[in-house]
C-alpha cells in the first residue's frame, strides 16, 4: 500500500507517494531523479549508497524510505553550495582522488560526516571512518589523501 | 630512462571529469533516463547444468503493468559465424547462447528469460512467474574433473582443436596447443638444480563497484540506441547487432560514465536482452544487474592449474623450463590460457621452453578478461619457482632474476623476439629501492619478490580535433574512460599542439560520431588512442601551417611550431592568434588520427612486499608495498602510479582472500560483497610506487600502456614473502588463514 512522505533533500521538502518499503536509494534516484548517489551491492557492502541522515552517513539501499521521512537528507548534490564546490569535494578534485569515481559520491559523504564530527582527524580515524566504503580501482592511497588535505583546509580556515 | 624535454607530458593537470565526478553530476549507465522508460529483469537458470525443456511465459505476460517478455526463442536465427571482439574471435552462437540461453542453461545463473515492465518490482515478479521445466544433468566444475574422459559433456558439438587442427573429439578441452624453444630434454640434462610444483588458482571476479547496465530504444525507424556501461562501445555495436541479425549502421550505442571494468565489461550481457524488449513493447528499456548477477551472471576471470618445471645450472643461469597449463574458461571456451601462455615465462631468457595450454569449459560464467588475463596465474607458479631456484643455488632472488632477465632480442617460446623492453631496469629499479634492503626484523616477518609481465594491445583506435576561435582545441575519442584516459589522451595533443592540456578539451564519442576505435583493454588507451590523439593533432598542426603561410604569403614548408607559436622567417603567430583568423583562411579546422599498431610493447612491473604472518589463525598483515612498472614515458604520473596502486591492491585481494566459492551443485556460496571480500582501506599498505620509463620504440612518444602488468606479481610477491616469514611454500590461491595456518600446521607436523 502506498503512504505519502515528506522527504527533506539537500534542504527541499519532497511530497512523494510510495511503497514504504522501498529503499531510500530507490526513491531518490527513480522518484527524484537524483542519480548522484549510487547502487552497488543493495546490501549495505560497499556504501557507495551513502547519504546523510541527520549529518550521520547511512546506506540508502537498506533504508527504508519511511525511514528517512522526517529526517534531514542530505546527498552529493547538496553538497557544493551556490555554484562552489565544498571543501572536501574541492580536496578530491584537486587530489585526484578517483578513478573511475563511482564510489566518489559515497566517499565524500563519509569524508564530510567525520570532518564535521572531528575537524582534525588522525590517520588511523581517517581509515576507521572510509574503511566501509570500497574502491575497486585502489584510489585508497590518493582518498585518503584528499580527506587529510580537506582536514588541513578546515583547520586552517578555522 | 626518458631524456626529452616535454611541456605538458609528465605533469599532473587536474582531470577534466574531475568537477562531475565529485558533484553527483557525471552520468553513469544506470543514471540515463527516458520518457517512458521501463524497467527489466532477467531470469536466471537455478542449475548449473540442464536441458531447457520448457518454458510458459503466460503467466508473467498476464500480469499487470508487464509490457514484454522475451526468450531465446526472440532472437534472429541466423547463421553460425565468426565475430571478431577485437581482443579475440568469438563464434556467434556463444555470443547468442550466453545473452539468451537456448537448449541447454551451462551455468547456475545463466540467463534463460527476461521481462519489462513499468515498474523494476512488477519486472521482478514476473520473471519470478515464468514457468520453466529443467531436466538436471550433472555438472563439472573444475578443469581437471573436465577434462576427465567420463566428465560430463557442456557442448555436445564442441571438438577438441590440438595443435591448430580440429580433431573429431568431442570434449571439454575446446583446445590443447603448444610454443616450443629449442630443446627442453637436453636443456633438462644440463641443470644442477631442477624445481617442479603444480599451483592452483581460484576463480576470482574483476569486483567493478557499477554492476552491469544498459538502456535500449528499438525506435519505430529500425534504429536501435543503446545508452551502456561498456569498455567497448564499438564492440557492444557489433555484437548487438551481430545477435539481432541487423547491419551495424542501425546500433548507435552511446558510451555513459563507467564505474570500473577491469576487462569485465568487455563481453556484452544485457543490450541485445533490452534491445528484444523494447522491440515487443515499443518503449525504451533499461536493465540493471544486481550484484548477484554480476557474480552470478558475468564472467570472472579463469580459476586454473598450472604445473611448472624449471631448471638451472650453478653459475646460475636458467637452461630449461616447461608449463602445463589448464584454464576453466566457464561455460564457452575462451579460458585465458593463451595470453597466460605468452606470459608464463615471458621475463626469463631461457633457450628450452615447452608450454602447453589447455582450454577447458565448466559449469560455471563464462569467463572474461581481468586485467593482464590468465597472466597473473601463470606468474603466480613461475615467479614462486624462480624463487625456490635461486635459494636453491644459493642466489639473490633479485640477481637470480638479473641473470636471466629478457632483453631485447630475447625470443618468446610462443614466437616473438622483444625489441627496446624494460625487464632489467624495473629488476634494477627493485634491487635499487630503500625498501630492499632495510632490515625486517621480527619473528614471523618475511619479505617477497617477483616480477611480471604483459604484452599490452595496440588495435584501431580513431580521434578528431577542432581548434575553436579561442585557440582551443575539442578532441573526440571513442575509448570510454576508466582511469583518468580523457586527460591523458588529451594531454599527446596539447603537446604536439603547444598548448595547455587544460585548452584540450576532451569528450568521449557515441558510436556514430566517432571512428571506430576498440576496446579501453590491453593497456591500450593512452598508448593507442593517445597516438590517434598524436595523429590528429599532426593533422591540425598541418593544416594551420598552411593557414600561416597563406596568411604571410609564403610557402607552408617554410613555417615551423614550438611550444605553441608558429615562425616562418621574422614572422610569428601564436597557436590562439592563428586559430582566430581560421575563419579569413578557408574555414574551420578539423584534425582526423586513426591508427592500428598491430603490437604494442609491453610493460614489465615488479613487487617487493613485507609480511607478517600470524601462525596462529594464519592471517597474513602486508605491512610494506613497493611496486615498480616501466611507462615507457608516463604521460600523467599520477594516473600511472594510480593504475600501479589499482593493480597492486586487486593482486593483494586474489592473493589473499578471494575466490569463488562452488557447492557441489555449482551454486557461488558467496555471490555478495559481504562474502567476497575485497581489500578495504585498512587491509591495504600505503603502496609505494616507483615509475621506469624505457620509451618504447613504436610510440611517437614512447608510451606503454600500464593498466595491466602491475597486478601479475603481487599474488607470487606474497607467497615468496610469507615462505620467507614461516618456512612454508603455498602453491594454492587463495592463501587465506585457513590455508596458512594449515600449511603451517602440516609443516610442524
Amino acid at each position: 500500500m502506498n503512504e505519502k512522505f515528506v522527504l527533506e533533500v539537500n534542504g527541499r521538502a519532497h511530497r512523494v507517494e510510495t511503497d514504504p518499503r522501498r529503499s531510500l536509494l530507490e526513491v531518490l534516484r527513480e522518484d527524484l531523479k537524483l542519480t548522484g548517489t549510487k547502487y552497488g551491492c543493495g546490501e549495505g557492502q560497499c556504501r557507495a549508497c551513502t547519504v546523510l541522515l541527520d549529518g550521520r552517513p547511512a546506506v540508502s539501499c537498506l533504508t527504508p524510505v519511511q525511514a528517512a521521512a522526517g529526517k534531514t537528507i542530505v546527498t552529493i548534490e547538496g553538497l557544493a553550495r551556490d555554484g562552489a564546490l565544498h571543501p572536501v569535494q574541492k580536496a578530491f578534485a584537486d587530489e585526484g582522488a578517483m578513478q573511475c569515481g563511482y564510489c566518489t559520491p559515497g566517499m565524500l559523504l563519509n569524508a564530510v560526516a567525520l570532518l564535521d564530527r572531528n575537524p582534525r582527524p588522525s590517520d588511523s580515524q581517517i581509515v576507521d571512518a572510509l574503511n566501509g566504503n570500497l574502491c575497486r580501482c585502489c584510489g585508497y592511497p590518493r582518498i585518503l589523501a584528499a580527506v587529510r588535505r580537506a582536514a588541513s583546509g578546515v583547520q586552517r580556515a578555522g | 630512462m626518458s631524456t626529452q624535454e616535454y611541456a605538458v607530458l609528465g605533469t599532473r593537470p587536474v582531470r577534466h571529469d574531475g568537477a562531475d565526478k565529485v558533484t553527483g553530476r557525471a552520468i553513469y549507465g544506470a543514471d540515463i533516463h527516458l520518457a517512458g522508460l521501463l524497467q527489466g529483469a532477467i531470469l536466471r537458470s537455478p542449475h548449473a547444468h540442464a536441458r531447457i525443456v520448457r518454458i510458459d511465459t503466460r503467466r508473467a505476460e498476464a500480469l499487470p503493468g508487464v509490457k514484454a517478455v522475451v526468450t531465446a526463442a526472440d532472437l534472429a536465427v541466423s547463421q553460425d559465424r565468426i565475430v571478431d571482439l577485437g581482443e579475440g574471435d568469438t563464434p556467434l552462437s556463444y555470443l547468442r547462447g550466453n545473452v539468451l540461453a537456448s537448449g541447454k542453461v551451462l551455468y547456475k545463473g545463466h540467463a534463460v528469460a527476461a521481462v519489462a515492465a513499468a515498474s523494476l518490482h512488477v519486472a521482478e515478479e514476473a520473471a519470478s512467474l515464468i514457468d520453466v521445466e529443467y531436466e538436471p544433468l550433472p555438472c563439472v566444475l573444475t578443469t581437471l574433473d573436465a577434462m576427465r574422459e567420463d566428465a560430463p559433456i557442456l557442448h555436445d558439438g564442441l571438438r577438441t582443436t590440438e595443435f591448430g587442427e580440429k580433431t573429431g573429439r568431442v570434449s571439454n578441452v575446446a583446445e590443447h596447443f603448444r610454443h616450443e624453444l629449442g630443446d627442453v630434454s637436453a636443456g633438462f640434462a644440463e641443470a644442477d638444480v631442477v624445481v617442479e610444483h603444480e599451483f592452483r588458482t581460484a576463480t576470482v571476479h574483476q569486483g567493478y563497484i557499477e554492476p552491469h547496465t544498459a538502456t535500449v530504444l528499438w525506435n519505430n525507424d529500425g534504429r536501435i540506441l543503446v545508452w551502456c556501461s561498456t569498455q567497448g562501445a564499438f564492440v557492444v555495436r557489433d555484437v548487438t547487432a551481430c545477435i539481432l541479425d541487423v547491419p551495424v549502421s542501425r546500433v548507435k550505442v552511446t558510451p555513459l560514465e563507467i564505474g570500473g571494468g577491469f576487462g569485465g565489461k568487455i563481453p556484452v550481457y544485457l543490450e541485445p536482452v533490452a534491445a528484444l524488449l523494447s522491440k515487443k513493447s515499443g518503449r525504451p528499456v533499461k536493465i540493471t544487474m544486481t550484484r548477484r548477477d554480476v557474480f552470478e551472471g558475468t564472467g570472472p576471470t579463469p580459476g586454473s592449474v598450472i604445473r611448472v618445471k624449471m631448471g638451472a645450472r650453478k653459475d646460475g643461469r636458467i637452461v630449461a623450463a616447461q608449463a602445463w597449463m589448464a584454464y576453466e574458461a566457464g561455460a564457452y571456451p575462451g579460458a585465458m590460457v593463451g595470453p597466460g601462455a605468452m606470459c608464463v615465462f615471458a621475463a626469463y631468457d631461457i633457450a628450452n621452453v615447452v608450454v602447453d595450454g589447455f582450454d577447458v569449459v565448466v559449469n560455471k560464467p563464462s569467463t572474461a578478461a581481468y586485467r593482464a588475463p590468465g597472466a597473473t596465474n601463470a606468474a603466480f607458479a613461475t615467479e614462486s619457482v624462480v624463487d625456490e631456484l635461486a635459494e636453491k643455488l644459493g642466489l639473490d632472488p633479485l640477481e637470480f632474476r638479473l641473470k636471466n632477465a629478457a632483453r631485447e632480442g630475447t625470443r618468446r617460446a610462443d614466437g616473438p623476439k622483444y625489441p627496446r623492453i624494460g625487464c632489467v631496469e624495473v629488476i634494477e629499479a627493485m634491487k635499487n629501492h630503500p625498501h630492499y634492503s632495510a632490515p625486517l626484523e621480527g619473528p614471523n616477518r618475511g619479505r617477497g619478490v617477483a616480477i611480471g609481465f604483459w604484452f599490452n594491445a595496440g588495435l584501431p583506435s580513431s580521434c578528431t580535433l577542432s581548434v575553436n576561435a579561442d585557440g582551443s582545441v575539442n578532441l573526440v575519442e571513442g575509448s570510454t574512460d576508466i582511469g583518468g584516459t580523457r586527460t591523458s589522451v588529451a594531454m599527446q595533443a596539447a603537446e604536439v599542439l603547444g598548448i595547455g592540456a587544460e585548452d584540450v578539451r576532451p569528450e568521449v564519442a557515441d558510436t556514430d560520431s566517432v571512428g571506430f576505435t576498440a576496446v579501453t583493454g590491453g593497456s591500450r588507451v593512452t598508448f593507442a588512442t593517445g597516438w590517434a590523439a598524436y595523429e590528429a593533432a599532426q593533422d591540425v598542426v598541418r593544416q594551420m601551417k598552411e593557414r600561416a603561410a597563406k596568411l604571410w604569403e609564403t610557402d607552408a614548408a617554410s613555417v615551423t611550431l614550438d611550444h605553441g607559436v608558429f615562425r616562418s622567417g621574422d614572422r610569428s603567430m601564436t597557436f590562439r592568434d592563428l586559430a582566430a583568423r581560421l575563419g579569413e583562411t578557408g574555414g574551420p579546422v578539423t584534425g582526423r588520427g586513426a591508427v592500428n599498431p598491430r603490437s604494442a610493447g609491453g610493460s614489465f612491473s615488479g613487487c617487493i612486499a613485507d609480511v607478517q604472518v600470524d601462525p596462529e589463525t594464519g592471517k597474513v598483515d602486508v605491512l610494506r608495498f613497493t611496486a615498480v612498472q616501466d611507462a615507457g614515458k608516463a604521460i600523467h604520473p599520477a594516473y600511472v602510479e594510480g593504475q600501479m596502486q589499482g593493480g597492486s591492491a586487486q593482486g593483494i585481494g586474489w592473493a589473499l582472500n578471494e575466490e569463488y566459492h562452488m557447492s557441489p551443485d555449482g551454486a557461488m556460496q558467496n555471490a555478495s560483497l559481504l562474502d567476497y571480500r575485497m581489500p578495504t582501506a585498512l587491509d591495504l599498505p600505503m603502496i609505494d610506487t616507483v615509475i621506469v620509463e624505457v620509451p618504447n620504440p613504436i610510440h611517437p612518444f614512447g608510451v606503454r600502456g600500464v593498466g595491466e602488468a602491475n597486478i601479475v606479481p603481487p599474488p607470487a610477491t606474497l607467497a615468496n614473502a610469507i615462505y620467507h616469514a614461516t618456512g612454508v611454500r603455498l602453491r594454492s590461491l587463495p592463501m587465506n588463514p585457513p590455508a596458512v595456518a594449515e600449511a603451517i600446521w602440516s609443516k610442524e607436523g
